[in-house]
C-alpha cells in the first residue's frame, strides 16, 4: 500500500495515499471539483479543459494533473476560484454552438450538466458564431463539431484493434477541431464506436442509429443534481407581506423569438388569476397596447434582435422600464435565430426568398420596401443593445421559473428554482 | 548533413524524422500532397489523420501549392511600424498573388509570418526562407524582377547583420569576445561533474529564455536521475516577437552554444544532443551544422567526446516548423519527437520525462553561451560584471522607435533609462521587454534596473531579451491587437481559456477600436485577462495577456479618453449603420 500522508482541502485535513489525483481524493470526500476532461482510465490526465483549477499549495492550478503528497494544501471553493471555473465552462458555450434542444446527447452531456450545476444562466462571453461544417462523411459516426471542447478524450482513448489513432486534432489555436479518419474508423467495431460516444463529454461524436437508445426524461443527469438548492423548495415569505402589495406594471414584447416564452409565460394555469391581482400588462401582445404611455415596472424581453426595429423597440423598452428581464435563450444569447449567424445575410436573404423549396420559379422576389424593418448583419443578443438587469435562461423557461423570478424582483419574494422546473431538455 | 551520425548516439524511433520528412516533401514540390500524407503515415504505422494533424499544426507546410517561390511578410509591430503596409502591396503588386495564396501561375506564393528574428533590420522577409531585410518598395521590386528572370536566389538575399552595437563599459564583455573552440571543454575533467553545476550555482546563472530557473538545478536533477541515456536540448526557437539574440549568438559564436551543450552532457552523463532551430532561422542551419563539424573533426564531439574517456556525445540538428508555442519546452519536445507542438501537463517535468520520455535538460541558447563562457573564463570574471543577486551579463534585442536597433550586452544593474540612452531611443512612449508576453513599461520607469531578482531596489527589469519601444504616435490598440492576433493563432488549441480567450480578447479590442466600448468592456478585459492567466495550461496562454493588464493599468488615461463616459447610460454601444450596411449593400 501506498504511503500515508496529510493534506488539506478547504482548511479540512484528509488522510490519503500519496500519488493519487487530486480530483479523486476530493471527490471521496465531498468536495465537489468541477471537470470536464478528466477520465480515471487515462493516464497521464489530459488536462485540457482547466474546469478543475484549484489554488493548490497558494497557486492556481488544475487538480486534475496533481498528484497528491504530503503537506499539499488546497482551496477548492474561495470565491474567486468558483467564478473562474464558471467562467471556463461559459467559454465552451461561447466558443461552441449548442443548441441542446436538438442535441441527441441533452441529458447524458456532461457539459451541459455542468452547466447546471454551476449555475450558469449566461456566458459572459460574447457568442463566437463560428462557421463549421458538420462532417457526415464517416461510415459509423458523425462529427458535430459545433459540440466539441477540444477535452482530447477521444484523441487519446480511441484506437482501432491495429492500435491506430482515430481521431486527432486538426490546425490550431482558434482554428482547431478534431478530425476523424475515414479509414481507421470504419475498422472500429460497434462497441468501440459506442465507447468513443459515450467517452465524449459533449455531443460531438454521434454514432449513427445509437444515440437515443436512452430516450430523453430518463437519462444520466435528467433527474438529479449535486447541488442542495436545486433539491429542495425554499418556502415562500410572501405570507410575510404586509397587506395587499402595490400593483406593478409589466411590459413585455417578442422579438426575433418564436413566442414560446409568451406562451411559457401564460401557462400557469389557475395561478394566472392570482398574477393579474398582482399586476397590470401595459405594452405587450397580451393586451395589444402598441405603444409606451406611461412607465413600467419591469420590462419582459424575449427574442433576439434581427433588423433595426428590434433595435429600436428594444431601446424603448428600456427608456419605459425601470427593469428590464431578458427571458429564453433568443434574448440571451441569440438563440435559434442566430444560426444565421455563421452565414453571409446576402446568402440568407437568397436562400429564404428566392431558393428556398416553396417559392414559386420566375415569381421570386426579396421585398423591400422603406417601411420594412432592415436586416442586420447578424442577430444580437438583448445586451448588446441596452443593459439587461436579469437573465432567465431556457427554451422556454418554465413558467414557474419565470413568476417566481419576477416575483422576486417586484416584491423581494424568497424563491427556489426546482431541478425539475429548471432543467427543461 | 551528418545526423546520421549523432543518431547513433541514441536510438531514435523514425517518427523522430517526421518534421524533416514534411520539409522534404514541401520543399520539392512546394506542398504536401496527399500521397506523402499516405507515404508517411505507412511508413511510421500511424493513421492519415494523425499526419495530416501534424502538418496542419506547422504554418509553413502547405497542402495547397505554396508558390515556386514563397513570400513570407513578417507581420509583426516592428514591421508595422516599418512600412508593412507599403511593402505587402509591393509584393502584391509586382508578384500579382494576393496574401494567403500564389500568383496564378504558382511561381510566387505570399504569406505573412510572425517575427522572424529580424526585428532591427525591418520590414524583413523570407523568400524560400532566405532572408531579405530592410525592404522598401523598389527593393521588392528588384527582387521580383531578378527571380522573374531567374538569378539565383542566394545572390541577391541579404545577408543580416549582427548589429552589436554595446557590449559593456569593461572589455571584453561575456558572450561576444574570442573564442577558441575547446577551452571549456579542456576544463571539464579537473572541474569534474559536481564542479561545473556549482560554478552555475555559484554565478547564480539562470534560465535566459525568460524564466530565470536557476540552471544548476536543473543540471542537478537531471544529474541525479537513473534513467539512461539523458538528453540535452538546446532551444533555438526564438519566437517571442522583438528578440533575435540568440540568432546572433549563433551566427557569431556559434561554438559557445555547443560547447555549453557539450559541458552540460558532461555534468548531467548525456549521450545525445539537440538542437530545435526555428525554420525561420533556415539560413543558419548550414552554419550551425558545419560548427558542429568541426567540432567532430576536432574530435570534439562524438565517442570520446574532447579526448574524454567514457564520454560519448553527439548533436543533432532539428528543424521546426514554423509554431511560437514550440519554443515552450514540452512542446519543443513534442515537436522534435516528430508530434503536433502541443505542451505536456506537468504530470511529469523533462528531467525526469523529456525528449522520448528521457531525463532531458533543455536550454536557451544564452544559457548555454553562459555556461561556456562561466567555464573558459572563471566564476569571477563572470561576477566582477553585475550586481550581487544579478552577477554577469543580458543580452538584449533592441528595435522600434530608436536609432540604433540591435544588440546590447548590458551589465544587470544597468536602468531602463540608460539603455534607452544607448541606444538612441526616439521619444519612447510605450516600452514593451521581453515581447508581447513581457511588461509594458514607461519612460517614467526610466530608474528602474535590469535584474533578475531585487536587491536594493524596489522594482526591476526581469528582461528575457527583448525591447521594443514605441514612440507617442503608435497606436495602442494598434499594438494590442496585433498581440492578441498573433495569440489567438499561434496557441495551440487545447486549452479552453488560451484558444477562446485570445479570441474573446481581440473581439473586445476591436469593439474599443470601433469606438463602442464602455468601462464595463475595460473592466471586463481586466477581468478576463486574469482569468486566463491562472487558468492557462502554459506559458503562452498564462502570459498572452501581460501587456494587455500592464496597459490598462499603466496607460488608464489613454483608454478612458477612447471610451464613453457615462456610467449610467443604458443602452450598450451599438453601430447601427455598420449594423445594416449588408444590407443596404444587398437590396442595391
Ligand atoms: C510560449 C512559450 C514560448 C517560449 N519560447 C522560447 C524560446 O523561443 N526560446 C527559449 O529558449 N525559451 C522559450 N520558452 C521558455 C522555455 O519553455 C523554457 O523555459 C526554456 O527553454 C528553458 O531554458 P532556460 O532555463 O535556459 O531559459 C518559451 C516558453 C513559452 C511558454
Ligand atoms: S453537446 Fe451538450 S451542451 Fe452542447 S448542445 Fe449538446 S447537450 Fe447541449
Ligand atoms: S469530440 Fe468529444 S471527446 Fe473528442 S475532443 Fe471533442 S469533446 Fe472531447
Ligand atoms: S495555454 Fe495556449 S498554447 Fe498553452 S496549452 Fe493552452 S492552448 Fe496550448
Ligand atoms: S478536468 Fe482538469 S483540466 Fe480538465
Amino acid at each position: 500500500m501506498a504511503k500515508l500522508i496529510n493534506i488539506t482541502i478547504d482548511g479540512r485535513n484528509i488522510l490519503t495515499e500519496e500519488g493519487r489525483n487530486l480530483v479523486d481524493v476530493a471527490k471521496e470526500n465531498g468536495f465537489f471539483i468541477p471537470s470536464l476532461c478528466y477520465f480515471e482510465s487515462i493516464e497521464s490526465p489530459l488536462g485540457t479543459c482547466r474546469t478543475c483549477t484549484c489554488r493548490i499549495n497558494g497557486k492556481f492550478g488544475p487538480a486534475c494533473t496533481e498528484k497528491v503528497r504530503e503537506g499539499l494544501t488546497v482551496e477548492v471553493n474561495a470565491p474567486d476560484l468558483k467564478d473562474m471555473r464558471k467562467a471556463l465552462v461559459e467559454m465552451m458555450f461561447a466558443e461552441g454552438n449548442h443548441i441542446c434542444p436538438s442535441c441527441e446527447k441533452s441529458g447524458n452531456c456532461d457539459l451541459q450538466h455542468m452547466g447546471y450545476e454551476l449555475g450558469i444562466a449566461i456566458s459572459r462571453f460574447p457568442h463566437l458564431f463560428k462557421d463549421r461544417l458538420i462532417d457526415y462523411d464517416a461510415k459509423r459516426m458523425i462529427m458535430e463539431h459545433n459540440r466539441c471542447i477540444k477535452c482530447m478524450r477521444c484523441v487519446v482513448e480511441i484506437k482501432n484493434d491495429d492500435g491506430k489513432n482515430v481521431f486527432s486534432y486538426q490546425n490550431r489555436g482558434n482554428e482547431t477541431y478534431v478530425g476523424i479518419d475515414y479509414n481507421e474508423e470504419k475498422k472500429l467495431t460497434r462497441e468501440q464506436a459506442i465507447h468513443a460516444m459515450n467517452i465524449c463529454p459533449t455531443g460531438a461524436i454521434i454514432v449513427r442509429g445509437e444515440s437515443y437508445g436512452m430516450p430523453f426524461g430518463f437519462r444520466k443527469f435528467d433527474k438529479s443534481s449535486t447541488r442542495p438548492d436545486y433539491n429542495t423548495p425554499v418556502k415562500s415569505n410572501n405570507n410575510k407581506r404586509k397587506g395587499k402589495p402595490k400593483k406593478k406594471t409589466i411590459a413585455t414584447v417578442s422579438l426575433a423569438g418564436c413566442f414560446g416564452c409568451h406562451m411559457s409565460l401564460l401557462d400557469i394555469d389557475t395561478e394566472l388569476l392570482d398574477i393579474v391581482e398582482l399586476v397590470s400588462f401595459h405594452k405587450s401582445p397580451i393586451t395589444d397596447i402598441k405603444k409606451f404611455s406611461k412607465r413600467c415596472d419591469v420590462g419582459i424581453v424575449e427574442g433576439s434582435v434581427c433588423n433595426d426595429e428590434n433595435v429600436e423597440t428594444l431601446r424603448a423598452f428600456r427608456e419605459q422600464c425601470d427593469l428590464l428581464v431578458a427571458v429564453g435563450e433568443c434574448a440571451i444569447w441569440g438563440g435559434l435565430p442566430s444560426m444565421r449567424n455563421s452565414i453571409p445575410l446576402a446568402e440568407c436573404m437568397e436562400e429564404a426568398y428566392l431558393n428556398c423549396v416553396t417559392s414559386e420559379e420566375g415569381n421570386t422576389i426579396i421585398p423591400y420596401h422603406k417601411d420594412l424593418p432592415k436586416m442586420l448583419d447578424r442577430v444580437y443578443e438583448s445586451r448588446e443593445i441596452v443593459k439587461i438587469d436579469y437573465f432567465i435562461p431556457g427554451c422556454p423557461p418554465d413558467a414557474q421559473h419565470i413568476w417566481k423570478a419576477v416575483k422576486n424582483l417586484l416584491w423581494d419574494e424568497n424563491y427556489s428554482i426546482l431541478y425539475s422546473e429548471f432543467k427543461y431538455d | 548533413m551528418d545526423a546520421k551520425t549523432a543518431s547513433s548516439f541514441l536510438n531514435e524511433p523514425p517518427r523522430t524524422q517526421m518534421l524533416n520528412r514534411l520539409w522534404e516533401f514541401q520543399r520539392a514540390k512546394h506542398y504536401i500532397s496527399d500521397a506523402d500524407i499516405t507515404t508517411l503515415a505507412k511508413d511510421y504505422d500511424i493513421s492519415e489523420i494523425e499526419v495530416e494533424g501534424i502538418v496542419s499544426f506547422y504554418h509553413f507546410f502547405h497542402r495547397k501549392h505554396a508558390g515556386k517561390f514563397t513570400i513570407y511578410l513578417n507581420n509583426s509591430m516592428t514591421s508595422q511600424m516599418k512600412g508593412f503596409n507599403r511593402i505587402l502591396e509591393a509584393f502584391e503588386r509586382e508578384t500579382a498573388a494576393k496574401v494567403g495564396s500564389t500568383d496564378p501561375t504558382g511561381t510566387f506564393g505570399l504569406f505573412l509570418t510572425p517575427c522572424i528574428g529580424l526585428s532591427d533590420q525591418e520590414p524583413a522577409a523570407l523568400i524560400n526562407f532566405y532572408p531579405f531585410t530592410n525592404l522598401n518598395t523598389l527593393k521588392v521590386r528588384e527582387i521580383i524582377t531578378k527571380l522573374k528572370k531567374g538569378v539565383p536566389i542566394e545572390e541577391i538575399c541579404d545577408h543580416p547583420k549582427e548589429n552589436i552595437h554595446y557590449t559593456t563599459d569593461k572589455q571584453p564583455g561575456i558572450f561576444f569576445s574570442d573564442f577558441k573552440s575547446g577551452s571549456a571543454i579542456s576544463k571539464l575533467v579537473a572541474l569534474q561533474k559536481v564542479g561545473v553545476i556549482n560554478k552555475l550555482k555559484n554565478t547564480r546563472l539562470s534560465g535566459r529564455g525568460g524564466a530565470f530557473y536557476p540552471t544548476w538545478m536543473k543540471w542537478q536533477a537531471a544529474a541525479d536521475e537513473e534513467t539512461t541515456p539523458k538528453v540535452v536540448v538546446c532551444n533555438a526557437d526564438e519566437g517571442e516577437p522583438g528578440t533575435f539574440k540568440d540568432r546572433v549568438l549563433m551566427q557569431k559564436v556559434p561554438e559557445t552554444v555547443i560547447e555549453g551543450m557539450i559541458a552540460c552532457a558532461y555534468a548531467i552523463g548525456a549521450s545525445f544532443g539537440l538542437i530545435y532551430l526555428r525554420s525561420e532561422y533556415t539560413w543558419l542551419h548550414d552554419k550551425v551544422e558545419k560548427a558542429l563539424q568541426k567540432y567532430r573533426d576536432k574530435g570534439l564531439l562524438g565517442n570520446s567526446c574532447g579526448g574524454i574517456t567514457n564520454f560519448n556525445f553527439d548533436i543533432r540538428l532539428q528543424l521546426g516548423a514554423g509554431s511560437y508555442v514550440c519554443g515552450e519546452e514540452t512542446a519543443l519536445l513534442e515537436s522534435a519527437e516528430g508530434k503536433r507542438g502541443e505542451p505536456r501537463t506537468r504530470w511529469f517535468y523533462p528531467v525526469q520525462k523529456g525528449y522520448l520520455n528521457l531525463p532531458t535538460v533543455v536550454n536557451n541558447v544564452e544559457t548555454f553561451c553562459a555556461a561556456t563562457r562561466i567555464i573558459q573564463y572563471g566564476e569571477d570574471h563572470f561576477r566582477s560584471y553585475g550586481i550581487e543577486k544579478s552577477p554577469g551579463t543580458k543580452i538584449i534585442s533592441v528595435s522600434g522607435d530608436c536609432k540604433y536597433p540591435g544588440i546590447y550586452e548590458i551589465e544587470w544593474g544597468m536602468t531602463l533609462g540608460d539603455l534607452l540612452d544607448k541606444c538612441g531611443a526616439e521619444e519612447p512612449y510605450y516600452i514593451q521587454e521581453s515581447g508581447p508576453s513581457g511588461t509594458v513599461l514607461t519612460v517614467d520607469e526610466a530608474d528602474t534596473p535590469f535584474a533578475m531578482f531585487a536587491e536594493f531596489f524596489t522594482q526591476h527589469i526581469r528582461c528575457g531579451g527583448a525591447l521594443t519601444i514605441f514612440n507617442k504616435n503608435r497606436d495602442i490598440l494598434d499594438i494590442l491587437l496585433n498581440y492578441a492576433d498573433f495569440y489567438k493563432q499561434e496557441s495551440c488549441g487545447i486549452c479552453t481559456p488560451c484558444r477562446a480567450g485570445n479570441y474573446f480578447i481581440e473581439r473586445k479590442l476591436e469593439r474599443i477600436k470601433n469606438g463602442l466600448a464602455s468601462d464595463d468592456d475595460i473592466e471586463e478585459l481586466n477581468q478576463w485577462s486574469l482569468i486566463m492567466r491562472h487558468t492557462s495550461r502554459c506559458g503562452l496562454g498564462k502570459t498572452a495577456t501581460n501587456s494587455l493588464i500592464n496597459t490598462l493599468e499603466k496607460f488608464s488615461d489613454y483608454f478612458e479618453s477612447i471610451i464613453q463616459q457615462d456610467k449610467s447610460a443604458l443602452n450598450v454601444g451599438f453601430d447601427m449603420e455598420a449594423a445594416i450596411r449588408d444590407y443596404e449593400e444587398f437590396k442595391n
